[in-house]
């Protein structure tokens, strides 16, 4: 554990040999933070037979490889998976999604930042308090509000949504793009109101308006923060288990691989060519963005790590 | 019959309509509001730019929040008033006895262990040769979805009989350690502990990234002063470097802790809340969505919601107090 940084000869030869214990500690964390997944990763790619005779470990003595499971998972029989169907509605939920919440933060954030009107420090103030409102309080009435539409005193408002075929991804969209905005907001908020005065000042002097000022000098200057917010908010949603279950329901028209995976895994729990190969099919596109876009990642999983 | 892509283009092209006409109103907008009336400016434009995000957040957060609240005084349909029933029958009920049981167990393990296995972690590498890659390691897993980390657990706790190879690592090394396996899942409170660590497992990666930059803020003239009055290495980690490091510690603990109260994924893709694994979140969604109790899924909900609202609020009091300190 003694890991300050330490200069002096004396002080590294003190730290090398403790260092031994420190790495050996680190070493063992990381394997165990690393095999479990490396585990999945080897069995996807083994027979089925072996997958489900023997531990896969006995891979490294006897490596058979296929490519069958990924195969079967994703083109197969409707029974066996059809993950390709399920990968393509992740998508379709997943990028309007991102555009929708990332587009109204950012004007909204930018309307309580530069504009005035009175009330506007309450309406932050209440904005940033909706963060804390766990998904649960508002997935009974949401989901009513689409099934039964709207009617004050007997009068019909709004219809009940009688969505077919890929229309029913337009409440997947809303409901996910309501629960992405209270942080989007705040932490587009955050990033706007830094911007120098000068630069909005300058332009309001030159007789532009809100519209021209936010399209031409802030909407350039922010484009980091909307990576990150954008970035956050995609795999926010790819991840998603509870809002799709409720809005999209179990479907392959519209449901999303990560609720096909959890029903997978819990009727056909011992189909484990399957299971690993689509456990493997949903990561893929995380690990992708993790791995290409690591430093807007962390930002903004760190900035959004609070939400609902 | 397998995967076509004819029945996937109509899905395509409503994703590529839906939005490029969300674009095009917004895109409209922009321009339009340069255009209007010259009297009480700001305040339109402020009500062009707001209202599109204000209107959705009434309807889908403000609204449900209000009608959860009063549909947790009422009966399983919503029709009628049952006083706090709902809420007796929380807490009087065994198995949902149980289920808070269980939710304070993860509350109690998760945030702790999460956090202190990820500073230990960041500590051990700081400064180290391969910082970046180890810390992309104990990262990776905050990327993967809950239902695929809860995949990979579910297949290290797998079971096969004695007479039979394992195929689960856990049994595999309990055989190895000269142990009979066993069905991990089954038994509680032994299962509700082994989800834990799944949700340990994803969260530890947070922990450590935050905790090691608060590391590295520790300005280097105070270790050295540590170092020259003789405190040795595990003294300056507790004197000086946690000391100093300390709200962010509790930022993290907190941090976790609301995440953990609202665990769902994990529960319900590896054992569905059976075998007595069930938590709040998991039971509101039976009670909700598969029972049609839409009283007691609501009272849930709201206990849920009244769980996190003191947490979240010393954190906002905590992230003021180190502004300010800057």
């Amino acid at each position: 554990m003694t890991h300050a940084p330490m200069t002096s000869p004396v002080a590294r030869v003190r730290r090398r040999l403790s260092g031994r214990t420190a790495s050996a500690a680190a070493i063992v964390i990381a394997v165990v933070w690393t095999v479990p997944t490396a585990g999945l990763l080897v069995s996807s790619l083994r027979p089925e037979e072996q997958i489900k005779t023997t531990g896969w470990w006995s891979f490294f003595t006897d490596p058979t490889m296929t490519l069958r499971n990924y195969d079967e998972v994703l083109f197969g029989r409707p029974s066996s998976g059809q993950l390709a169907s399920y990968f393509v509605n992740s998508f379709v939920i997943a990028v309007p999604t991102m555009v929708f919440v990332v587009t109204l933060a950012a004007l909204a954030a930018y309307a309580l930042a530069w504009t005035r009107f009175p009330g506007r420090d309450w309406l932050f103030v209440g904005i940033f308090a909706l963060q804390i409102v766990p998904l649960q309080m508002s997935l009974v009435p949401l989901l009513r509000l689409f099934s039964e539409g709207v009617a004050i005193g007997g009068v019909e408002v709004m219809p009940p949504w009688d969505l077919q075929g890929a229309f029913q991804f337009t409440t997947v969209w809303l409901a996910h793009t309501v629960f992405g905005l209270p942080l989007g907001i705040f932490l587009m908020h955050n990033f706007v109101a830094q911007l120098p005065h000068s630069l909005v000042e300058a332009a309001r002097a030159d007789g532009a308006g809100h519209g021209v000022i936010f399209r031409r000098v802030v909407l350039p200057l922010i484009v980091p923060a909307l990576v990150s917010l954008a970035i956050f908010q995609f795999l926010w949603v790819w991840n998603d288990l509870l809002v799709a279950l409720i809005f999209a329901g179990g479907n392959v028209e519209v449901a999303p691989l990560t609720v096909r995976l959890a029903e997978m895994a819990g009727t056909r729990g011992d189909e484990w060519q399957r299971l690993t190969a689509g456990a493997f099919v949903s990561m893929i596109v995380p690990l992708i963005v993790f791995f290409s876009l690591q430093r807007y990642f962390v930002r903004g999983l760190l900035a959004g790590s609070m939400k609902g | 019959m397998g995967f076509d892509i004819h029945s996937e283009l109509p899905k395509l092209l409503w994703l590529g309509i839906g939005t490029a006409a969300f674009l095009a109103v917004i895109g409209l907008l922009l321009v339009l509001v340069d255009h209007g009336p010259k009297s009480r400016r700001d305040w339109w434009q402020a009500a062009c730019f707001l209202s599109p995000a204000g209107l959705l957040l009434l309807v889908g957060l403000i609204y449900p929040v209000v009608r959860t609240t009063v549909l947790s005084f009422r009966d399983r349909a919503g029709a009628e008033w049952v006083g706090p029933s709902n809420y007796t029958w929380m807490f009087t009920q065994p198995e949902i006895l149980l289920v808070l049981r269980n939710t304070l167990l993860w509350v109690l393990f998760t945030p702790a262990l999460a956090t202190t296995i990820g500073l230990v972690y960041a500590v051990l590498v700081d400064r180290s040769r391969y910082e970046a890659v180890a810390k992309s390691l104990l990262f990776m897993p905050m990327a993967i979805s809950f239902v695929g980390a809860s995949i990979i657990w579910k297949f290290v706790y797998e079971y096969r009989p004695a007479e039979t190879d394992q195929i689960g690592l856990l049994n595999q090394i309990v055989v190895w350690l000269g142990g009979r396996p066993q069905q991990w899942l089954l038994d509680q409170p032994l299962n509700t502990l082994l989800l834990i660590v799944v949700l340990i497992w994803i969260q530890a990666g947070f922990a450590m990234v935050v905790q090691s930059a608060a590391i590295k803020a520790v300005p280097d003239e105070i270790i050295e002063a540590a170092r020259i009055d003789g405190a040795n290495g595990w003294q300056q980690f507790w004197r000086v470097t946690l000391p100093m490091i300390w709200p962010t510690v509790t930022v993290v603990l907190i941090t976790i802790s609301v995440q953990t109260l609202k665990v769902f994924d994990i529960v319900r893709t590896m054992t569905g809340g059976q075998f007595t694994t069930s938590v709040i979140a998991n039971e509101m969604y039976n009670q909700a969505f598969r029972y049609g109790e839409i009283g007691r899924g609501s009272a849930l909900a709201v206990f849920l919601f009244v769980l996190v609202v003191p947490l979240v609020l010393v954190q906002v009091r905590k992230i003021r107090r180190t502004r300010e300190a800057q």
